[in-house]
């Protein structure tokens, strides 16, 4: 029987001296949901993301994966077990093509990172991987031009490429549209949304038109806390939802 | 042939990338041409040819890998004072005493690596400083072993294969220095080019992406770091076979720096910006000091100065440019 979430947390805690980020979160994600970690700015999101992945290490509590617990594993190692995380801010090999940026991420994955000898180019199957991941993003036009010559939306892109090149069974998407232009990030969700549903995803994002469009299941988190998680017809009619959000709004 | 082409890409550029270019078969016999042209010069040359080899170690660390070093000449001088420790022992044999030295410092950098990695970029030049020195003043103090500040002599090598006898004129030094230089070099070449040179490139460019790939980033590093000081070993023991002396000068400081400034001039990050700038250095030092023995530094510092201010990445930066503008010329 396979696991019925895919990743889930139990009473995560982190403290940053006296200040609390995350306080007692229990997140249980469905597998193959499209699940949305929605909450004003500061509310801890992405130290969330960072407890997950290994990038952080938890005051308390403890993260599972497939049924496994991972509290204690770098994060290469939950890479492993197919937990893959975008960037809110690109993360990429500004220098390198996007075709070379791609390849390693194949070759990570594949087990052959380490290899020293036969060049990279030899390799055959892992460029043949990457380039139709290229594809798939309609990015392999510029596989050859450099990254930091692309412009940002392109670039977004290849931060789901790099993530995606891992085969995760768990892609944890930090505000992927993130700094693109409207027109472009509607594209971006296209391309998100036609990933194959057995990866599950769940997604950090401000835009409240693409959360509700894109998820089946939506978290929300203030101020450390989830304070409620539920379907979008749900949430949208969510008193203390509302609250936080026309609270935040009349404050901005 | 693939099993799935995909219309309008073609995969050839990333596939032959590691190919020899022609330009590089040119380089390769510069030095041949410089065996009969200077003749009179090989020990010049020699010096070079083993300069080249140190510069390429410490590029690996820090062009490929980014790993800052100001004691890399530590593994220059434990190779130096291994061959000669094996000389004066009866060991004379030249491609054992570099076989060994090369053991020897890719053991010692394989331990210091765990210190070098812990921390960033000023931590890594205090520590390999420190290691540096604290190597120096256990050599000038171990005079029994070292010979101290006398140097350690009374080294004698035996011919390679036992067939090719060190020659006054240093003919053998010098094809000697240049096949080992060669053929590191060409071993340099491929673990650039692999999937591990790629993953350094990665680790060097952005370190924190580098495990949201799952790529353990330590091991790679250490990996690097014991190969970058083998070969400053095999570097060291060359000097010591070819001039059958150790000068207590290996483990000096100045070395360290000096490397460091040889590789930023001819470029990081590119195996023939190492040979090139050094075979430069090397040459402008000779010239530069032949003409004025005090003050000759002065113009270095000066080259320096306008190379990072205004061709960074150069040597090999400045060929680039001018390849570029020239069509069909690859460099």
């Amino acid at each position: 029987m396979t696991a019925t979430y895919a990743l889930q947390t139990r009473n995560l805690v982190k403290r940053f001296g006296g200040f609390v980020a995350t306080s007692d979160v229990t997140l249980n994600i469905a597998s193959g949901a499209r699940h949305a970690l929605i909450g004003p700015n500061g509310a801890g999101k992405t130290t969330l993301i960072n407890l997950l992945t290994g990038f952080l290490e938890p005051t308390s509590g403890t993260v599972i994966l497939k049924d496994a617990e991972v509290t204690r594993l770098s994060q290469h190692q939950r890479v492993k077990r197919g937990l893959a995380r975008t960037f809110q801010i690109n993360r990429l090999f500004a220098e390198m093509s996007v075709l070379e940026s791609v390849t390693l991420a194949v070759c990570e994955r594949r087990g052959i990172g380490a290899r020293w000898w036969n060049p990279v180019g030899s390799h055959v199957e892992a460029i043949d991987e990457a380039a139709a991941l290229l594809q798939q993003l309609r990015l392999i036009d510029v596989a050859y031009h450099q990254t930091k010559s692309l412009a940002y939306g392109k670039q977004r892109l290849i931060e789901i490429a790099l993530a995606l090149a891992a085969k995760p069974s768990v892609l944890l998407l930090d505000e992927p549209a993130a700094g693109v232009p409207t027109s472009e990030s509607r594209e971006l969700f296209e391309t998100i949304a036609q990933l194959p549903r057995d990866v599950t995803i769940l997604l950090i994002e401000h835009d409240m038109d693409l959360v509700f469009r894109f998820a089946d299941r939506i978290s929300v988190l203030v101020s450390g806390s989830l304070v409620a998680e539920d379907t979008p017809q749900l949430i949208a009619k969510d008193k203390r939802v509302k609250e936080v959000y026309l609270g935040e709004a009349l404050d901005g | 042939m693939a099993p799935h082409s995909i219309p309008g890409f073609d995969p050839s550029p990333m596939r032959n990338a590691a190919h020899w270019r022609r330009s590089e078969y040119v380089f390769w016999l510069l030095p041949i041409a410089a065996f009969f042209a200077f003749d009179e010069q090989l020990t010049l040359l020699s010096q070079i040819a083993i300069t080249a080899l140190f510069t390429l170690s410490l590029d690996l660390i820090l062009g490929y890998a980014g790993i800052v070093s100001l004691g890399h000449a530590a593994f220059f001088g434990i190779g130096a004072y291994a061959a000669g420790l094996m000389a004066t022992n009866g060991w004379g044999d030249p491609l054992l005493g570099l076989l060994v030295a090369g053991l020897v410092a890719a053991a010692s950098g394989f331990v210091t690596s765990f210190l070098v990695l812990r921390g960033a970029d000023l931590t890594r030049l205090m520590v390999t400083l420190g290691v540096s020195l604290m190597l120096f003043e256990a050599a000038n103090k171990l005079t029994h072993i070292t010979g101290g500040v006398d140097g350690l002599q009374g080294i004698e090598m035996k011919p390679i294969f036992g067939h090719f006898s060190f020659d006054l004129q240093g003919k053998t030094a010098y094809i000697y220095s240049m096949v080992v230089l060669f053929l590191l070099f060409w071993i340099a070449r491929r673990v650039v080019n692999s999937p591990f040179g790629l993953s350094l490139r990665g680790i060097r460019l952005n370190v924190q992406r580098m495990p949201a790939l799952g790529a353990p980033v330590n091991a790679r590093l250490v990996g690097i770091y014991t190969m970058g000081a083998a070969y400053a070993g095999i570097a060291g023991a060359l000097l010591t076979q070819t001039t059958q002396f150790v000068s207590i000068d290996v483990l000096n400081f100045s070395r360290s720096a000096e490397l460091l400034l040889i590789l930023v001039l001819g470029g990081t990050g590119s195996l023939y910006g190492a040979l090139l700038g050094t075979a430069v250095f090397m040459t402008a030092h000779h010239l530069l000091s032949g003409i004025n023995p005090q003050y000759w530094q002065f113009w270095l510092g000066l080259l320096l100065v306008l190379v990072v201010l205004f061709a960074r990445d150069g040597v090999m930066g400045g060929l680039g440019a001018i390849g570029k503008r020239l069509p069909g010329a690859a460099i």
